[in-house]
């Protein structure tokens, strides 16, 4: 039987689904998805974690912006690279850090999502780093907080990893500058990426000069061209003249549910080794938002060559999170003064 | 550095004023300032008071003072820029501030001795936040502090080593220094001067 569809309600004062990141008085206060920031607050943000990196390359690499504060990463699907850049950018902030690995505990024992909010509440948290498998759960939790409190999306489903895209964006920027004459592919799994959907809200909004994606017809969403940006199914077609090449992660349940042959023609066609990076500009620099699959979408001797920035993506991972973190708590920090 | 009053506005009435702030047609001397800060520097210089000091400017006025400092002293290390915004303690009031340019050190700080330098001292605490921020760079000999303009109204137990002039400013007063080229200073009143 077909589940019937029911639009849910938007309050009046949110005449966007997005426009609840925003408070009253029109400062960021969740960072659920990139819609709605516009090229104006990502720029902002940008140009804030510019200053936060420049920290981290110092003797103590922290600040006391957001002392006596306490972060609390909600995790309710499993991550590593996330969970621990999202620890150090609060650490270096000076803030508290809790790390609540949901995936294991109380969801299993039968407390609901709101009841586990209330309950981590009750604690005095100031913001929370949420990761699920559903879509918009953050969403959710931003819609049931106290007032003071923050929420930022840390991957949710297949619908947004807002502050990868940013660091993605930030890398980007550090090493070609203006946007505008940029040709940037990625490359794979489209389809089940929040990644690759953050990251073409990003580019898009920051007017990047042609955005492509390059994947096999299986591993795309109808109607991917509505989301702005070129479609190849062939490499050397795809990577031609391109800039910034972005590999995605495939992940191994792709093939067992028999949306893909096997990793071995996978790779044939769209792993990334060096003979494909030479059908882009010498100067391209190679991105992944890790874990990278060696030998499944890309070359060991690529991922760790002269043109990867897949190490620095990390690093900037942290700058970019601090400005997001001391962005959205500066609007809860001050109230309605 | 010479600055000439703009001949189509003289007193800058015409120039962007901090939201609340209302002009007034007092101007405070920024050329005599900087030379007697300067002379001031130099004698200390002189008696051997500093050991091959580092510059550093805090953003933004400070740091065009600083560069003043730095040439006239022809001081060998290049000048350092602090950005205080990480570091302030009024974030649970007024939010993060949106100057973003990073603070640079291009030399490191140990064991220094260290001219710091601000455009005006008045409660003291952006002075706190760039001492902290130099400590999380190292551990400097000795912090000197030289400023264009020292005023009234302390918060904190902090004086300059060298100050250029010293004006007596009511409670509702600011000095605002536009700059860098030419620097100006005035002195500005403000309704919402003792909230902020």
């Amino acid at each position: 039987m077909a589940v019937k569809f029911v639009r849910p309600k938007i309050p009046k004062f949110a005449p966007d689904p997005w426009a609840i990141q925003f408070d009253d008085q029109g400062r960021l206060r969740h960072l659920l998805t990139i819609e709605g920031l516009g090229p104006e607050w990502i720029t902002r943000i940008l140009d804030t974690a510019e200053g936060f990196v420049s920290v981290t390359d110092r003797e103590i690499k922290k600040v006391p912006l957001l002392r006596g504060r306490t972060v609390v990463n909600l995790f309710f699907e499993a991550s590593t690279r996330t969970r621990t850049t999202f620890e150090l950018a609060a650490k270096r902030l000076s803030a508290d850090v809790l790390n609540l690995n949901l995936a294991t505990s109380a969801t299993k024992k039968g407390e609901s999502l709101l009841d586990t909010l209330h309950n981590i509440e009750a604690m005095q948290a100031d913001m929370f780093v949420v990761r699920h498998e559903q879509s918009g759960a953050a969403h959710f939790i931003a819609r049931h907080v106290a007032p003071h409190v923050s929420v930022l999306n840390a991957g949710d489903g297949w619908h947004s990893h807002p502050t990868q895209a940013l660091l993605d964006a930030f890398t980007v920027r550090r090493h070609k500058g203006d946007f505008t004459p940029l040709r940037i592919a990625i490359v794979g799994d489209i389809r089940h990426s929040r990644v690759a959907r953050s990251q073409m809200h990003v580019f898009n909004s920051l007017n990047v000069g042609e955005l492509r994606v390059i994947a096999p017809r299986t591993l795309l969403p109808t109607d991917v061209e509505k989301l702005g940006v070129r479609v190849f199914h062939d490499m050397r077609e795809g990577l031609k003249d391109v800039d910034v090449i972005i590999m995605l992660r495939l992940q191994r349940e792709r093939m067992e549910s028999g949306l893909l042959p096997s990793e071995e023609e996978y790779y044939r066609l769209f792993g990334l080794t060096e003979e494909k990076l030479g059908w882009a500009k010498p100067d391209a620099i190679v991105m992944h938002p890790g874990p990278a699959n060696r030998g499944v979408e890309i070359e060991s001797s690529v991922a760790d060559g002269p043109q990867s920035v897949i190490l620095e993506q990390v690093s900037n991972g942290i700058g970019v999170r601090m400005a997001v973190m001391s962005l959205c708590m500066s609007a809860s920090a001050t109230g309605d003064a | 550095m010479r600055p000439a009053p703009d001949s189509q506005d003289p007193l800058n009435i015409n120039r962007e004023m901090p939201f609340g702030m209302t002009q007034t047609d007092r101007l405070l001397p920024v050329n005599t300032a900087i030379e007697r800060l300067e002379a001031q520097v130099r004698a200390s210089l002189q008696r051997g008071e500093l050991d091959n000091p580092l510059v550093v400017g805090i953003h933004t006025g400070g740091v065009w003072v600083a560069d003043v400092l730095h040439r006239a002293l022809g001081c060998q290390d290049p000048l350092g820029r602090l950005n205080i915004t990480f570091y302030r303690d009024d974030f649970n009031t007024l939010g993060l501030h949106p100057q973003v340019s990073p603070s640079e050190l291009p030399v490191g700080v140990e064991d220094r001795d260290i001219i710091l330098v601000d455009d005006v001292l008045f409660t003291g605490r952006t002075v706190r936040a760039a001492m902290n921020e130099l400590f999380d760079y190292g551990r400097p000999r000795r912090i000197a502090l030289a400023v264009l303009y020292q005023r009234n109204g302390r918060e904190l137990p902090i004086c300059a080593d060298w100050i250029g002039q010293e004006p007596e400013l009511g409670e509702d007063e600011q000095i605002h220094v536009d700059g860098p080229d030419p620097m100006t200073a005035r002195i500005v009143t403000s309704k919402e001067a003792q909230e902020s």
